[in-house]
């Protein structure tokens, strides 16, 4: 299959490219192992819109971070996606932390971050009553955000696609070599494609590629990071994002509300071997619960719904490597995408579609196609909003999701999106189903129903995250045929 | 407002069914059930195993077979049940706001309410097992329903974690459709389920069960592969060096049963650390007036026969109240003493003309013990038992003299002999 440009990784930069490339006339393609958008790193970080106070000055991280961080509020408004700003602490125990504090004010100011100061314990404290009463000083900066790393995605993601971006899912990558025809030319597990322009945003994966299609070797170290997710609660313990003071492995255990009011507590960081490894470990939750406690000395674990773990692609030089690929001529790349990535992704991709635009020449569309605006979830409508659209659609009527309350039209919805949900994960991703107290007890059998309804495929083919993850195995009958051990 | 009715029942599983039952036996006319099931019978549907109704019935029956009894009883009594309805708010001046296709949004008036929604099942995430987070891990009323409801295969070689009745009833399920049955791993040095379970599931199929074992890692990328089982020390602790691998497919959990209680905590219901349920008197009035609670929502039972009883008094007590005939009385309070965990009633009314039934898991297993309860110096009831154990919900009755002579707080406790 032939297009003009290749992107390689459907998370949150790969998406953000395609969107703006959407925009120029030209035949793009995304190209995914996982069996939906956002399915590496994307899916599985802090969700925090940084302020950009801690990158330093003068590198990629910095003017990007700022750059998306302002890009965030009205970017969220456009895609429908979530987003508040309740401002983030970074706090301080001692004389020694105080001054790398006093470092990142003025490295907030040398990046052009506004309001960042330093609080004085009382301040600090009157402003979260259940932070550690030692602690000293705190940065305060107003301008730190949350969202959901994933509905970003999808968002940029479905624009994408209602402007002619193609997406193959659950399809890897195996070769990358560029032609004597000056295409590029990509063998996958399915099929093999051709390209003029290859973009690689392949996340933990990205250096493999990098260094297949003949660049500058590049080694990206898999950083695990494990976290710790809350149930929601009508009044949470804290308001704002709190950090502890950053080391060289990131910026610490962070102890944040979500943009939907759930409590997270994470991530550790670890150095781990395989890249899709995100499984969680006993020492590396124990590591984020010791760490939490001395952010919040009443850390309460009772409350926990899962657990969870990411992985950061860490480039060994520490930041992002954005644009061309040298010595490879159409090739153009995001490597090294970790925090502040997420922040950073609406100005990659600016940064990187627009460089791709100019250095190929692509013509803008006369038209473009606005954003797939998704309608508001039952959850948050009105009692009148909500009877309105019972009457317009009965599919409201009926709730899936008891505990986060996520009705059948939505869940519908979520699967005929422009990039829809296909699996059990998709679905929750896309709708909250699943993602409350009870994980999906009561509403996963449901959940498969409808899936295999709208996919036109039997319950036993229906999976919670794409290849062989299969719910179930057979059927009673099946099974009673002996064909099972 | 669309209506206004006397008695709202939410939940028409057994808790609900009984109340509503009884509130129309005692001749209240103005009735509504709301149900969020496309069917009425709460969990008994999916329960297709035998055991129910010995002590209400004098006979086994299945769980649809005893969720039918009281489903044709409330046909015959002309109660009006809305099915597919799910309950999105209860206001503390119980006004209530449900929603289905069929009806759409309505708000309703009540005039007493009962709380009858059950409970739910722990899910993994609650227990911070490490591991991946890949499919074939199901809590075990999750697989019940796959395989009793739906007629699907969660799995072909299992492992159970818990002990929990669920999980027993589903080990045997599960093999007599032909899966294997690896073990059942159980965190405590006893079972927390009844012990005709563990005879009947587990024993007789030869299925092991591990006490003091708990599932340390969970493997597989897609599928589950397999898990990690280690033993644990007094403290709960994984033992290094014990570990053991199975290699399976699936993974059910029975870990414990929550009472569902959001919308009790919207409508400002005082709920009881202990029991995760709401405090009640002895009429099972919570700490709203007008508003009951009964079955698994209030505390977790084992035995639907408790549940059933239970909700008759609660659905007579709404009943009352909608009359205006539930008078506020002085109560006395019932305490947790040693070796007891989450006493229900956590009230009693002084002029209660009758007895009370007081229920509790005991916090360990005690053999050959007594359960015994004081009011100040004085003993006023005493049951011995055999056994005492978490997995059984142990019950002591005050009689009516014994409640009227209650002068002050009540202590239950168990007593090693």
């Amino acid at each position: 299959m032939h297009s003009d440009i290749i992107i390689v990784g459907a998370g949150v930069t790969g998406c953000a490219v395609a969107r703006v490339l959407s925009r120029y006339e030209a035949d793009v393609t995304v190209i995914d192992r996982g069996a939906d958008v956002a399915d590496g790193a994307s899916k599985a970080n802090s969700g925090i819109v940084h302020a950009g106070f801690d990158a330093h000055p003068g590198t990629l991280k910095a003017k990007l971070n700022v750059q998306g961080a302002q890009m965030y509020p009205d970017l969220c408004e456009e895609l429908g996606v979530p987003y508040s700003q309740p401002g983030a602490l970074v706090i301080g125990f001692n004389e020694e932390d105080r001054a790398t504090l006093e470092r990142l004010v003025d490295q907030a100011e040398e990046n052009g971050v506004p309001g960042v100061r330093i609080l004085e314990r009382e301040e600090a404290l009157a402003l979260e009553p259940q932070m550690n009463p030692q602690v000293l000083c705190a940065l305060y900066a107003p301008t730190s955000g949350l969202t959901s790393p994933y509905e970003m995605t999808f968002a940029l993601a479905d624009h994408a696609a209602l402007n002619g971006v193609k997406f193959r899912l659950s399809e890897e990558v195996e070769g990358v070599v560029r032609g004597a025809d000056g295409l590029w030319h990509i063998t996958t597990d399915k099929d093999e494609h051709t390209c003029r322009v290859f973009v690689n945003c392949a996340g933990v994966g990205s250096a493999s590629l990098h260094n297949m299609m003949g660049g500058q070797p590049l080694r990206i170290i898999d950083r695990r990071g494990q976290y710790y997710l809350l149930d929601r609660i009508s009044k949470l313990p804290f308001e704002m994002t709190i950090f502890q003071c950053p080391t060289k492995m990131g910026k610490g255990v962070l102890v944040s509300p979500t943009v939907h009011g759930n409590l997270l507590l994470g991530p550790s960081a670890e150095d781990i071997p395989d890249e899709l490894d995100t499984s969680t470990t006993a020492e590396g939750l124990a590591f984020v619960l010791e760490k939490s406690r001395l952010t919040w000395p009443n850390v309460a674990v009772r409350g926990t719904i899962t657990n969870f773990s990411g992985i950061r692609a860490h480039e060994e030089k520490g930041d992002f490597i954005i644009g061309s690929v040298e010595g490879c001529e159409g090739a153009y790349e995001a490597v090294g995408i970790e925090s502040p990535g997420l922040t950073a992704a609406p100005a990659i991709g600016e940064m990187l579609g627009g460089m791709i635009a100019s250095e190929q020449n692509l013509r803008k569309k006369a038209e473009i196609e606005p954003p797939y605006q998704r309608k508001k979830p039952f959850h948050e409508m009105t009692n009148d909003e909500r009877a309105q659209a019972v009457a317009e659609n009965p599919l409201y009527g009926n709730v899936v999701c008891r505990c986060e309350v996520v009705t059948e039209a939505e869940i519908r919805e979520a699967i005929h999106r422009p990039v829809g949900a296909t699996t059990i994960d998709g679905v929750k991703r896309r709708t909250r189903a699943g993602m409350g107290r009870c994980q999906g007890g009561f509403c996963s059998p449901r959940v498969a129903q409808i899936l295999s309804q709208e996919l036109g495929i039997s319950m036993l083919e229906v999976t919670k995250s794409g290849g062989e993850s299969r719910l179930l195995t057979g059927t009673i009958h099946d099974a009673m045929k002996g064909e099972t051990p | 407002m669309n209506r206004q009715v006397d008695v709202l029942v939410i939940g028409a599983g057994p808790a609900g069914l009984a109340a509503v039952i009884a509130a129309k036996e005692d001749g209240i006319d103005n009735l509504l059930v709301l149900e969020r099931e496309h069917e009425s019978g709460g969990i008994l549907r999916q329960c297709i195993h035998n055991g129910f109704g010995l002590h209400r019935f004098g006979e086994e029956l299945t769980g649809p077979e005893y969720a039918q009894r009281d489903i044709d009883r409330a046909a015959e009594l002309g109660i009006e049940i809305q099915t597919d309805t799910t309950v999105l708010s209860v206001s503390h001046a119980r006004e209530v706001t449900c929603v289905s296709a069929k009806h759409g949004l309505q708000i309703i008036q009540a005039k007493a309410i009962v709380l009858a929604m059950g409970c739910r099942e722990r899910p993994r995430g609650a227990l911070g097992t490490p591991g991946t987070r890949c499919a074939g891990i199901y809590s075990a009323g999750t697989a019940q329903k796959f395989v009793n409801l739906e007629g699907y295969m969660p799995g072909k070689r299992v492992v159970i974690l818990g002990s929990g009745d669920i999980g027993l009833i589903m080990a045997r399920r599960m093999t007599l459709q032909g899966a294997k049955v690896l073990a059942c791993v159980e965190l405590m040095p006893y079972s927390s389920g009844l012990n005709r379970n563990i005879v009947q599931c587990l024993n007789d199929y030869n299925i092991p069960l591990y006490l003091s074992h708990t599932v340390v890692d969970i493997k597989g990328r897609e599928r589950l592969t397999g898990v990690t089982v280690a033993r644990v020390d007094e403290h709960r602790q994984p033992i290094p060096g014990s570990e053991i691998e199975f290699d399976c497919d699936t993974l059910l959990l029975s870990v414990g049963l929550l009472p569902e209680n959001e919308l009790s905590e919207g409508a400002g219901v005082k709920l009881s650390p202990v029991t995760m349920g709401a405090e009640v008197n002895d009429a099972l009035a919570t700490s709203v007036p007008g508003i009951f609670a009964c079955g698994n929502v209030l505390h977790v039972h084992d035995l639907v026969d408790h549940v059933s009883n239970e909700s008759f008094r609660a659905g007579r007590a709404a009943a009352a109240f909608a009359r205006g005939e539930l008078d506020d009385m002085e109560e006395i309070a019932v305490r947790d003493g040693e070796g007891v965990r989450g006493v229900v009633p956590q009230r009693i009314r002084k002029g209660a003309a009758q007895g009370v039934d007081l229920m509790f898991r005991p916090t360990s297993v005690y053999k050959n013990a007594a359960c015994v309860v004081t009011c100040g110096e004085r003993e006023v009831a005493r049951k011995r038992a055999l056994i005492f154990t978490p997995g059984e919900m142990a019950v002591v009755s005050l009689k009516p003299d014994a409640v009227a002579g209650l002068d002050g707080p009540v202590t239950v406790r168990i007593e090693r002999s």
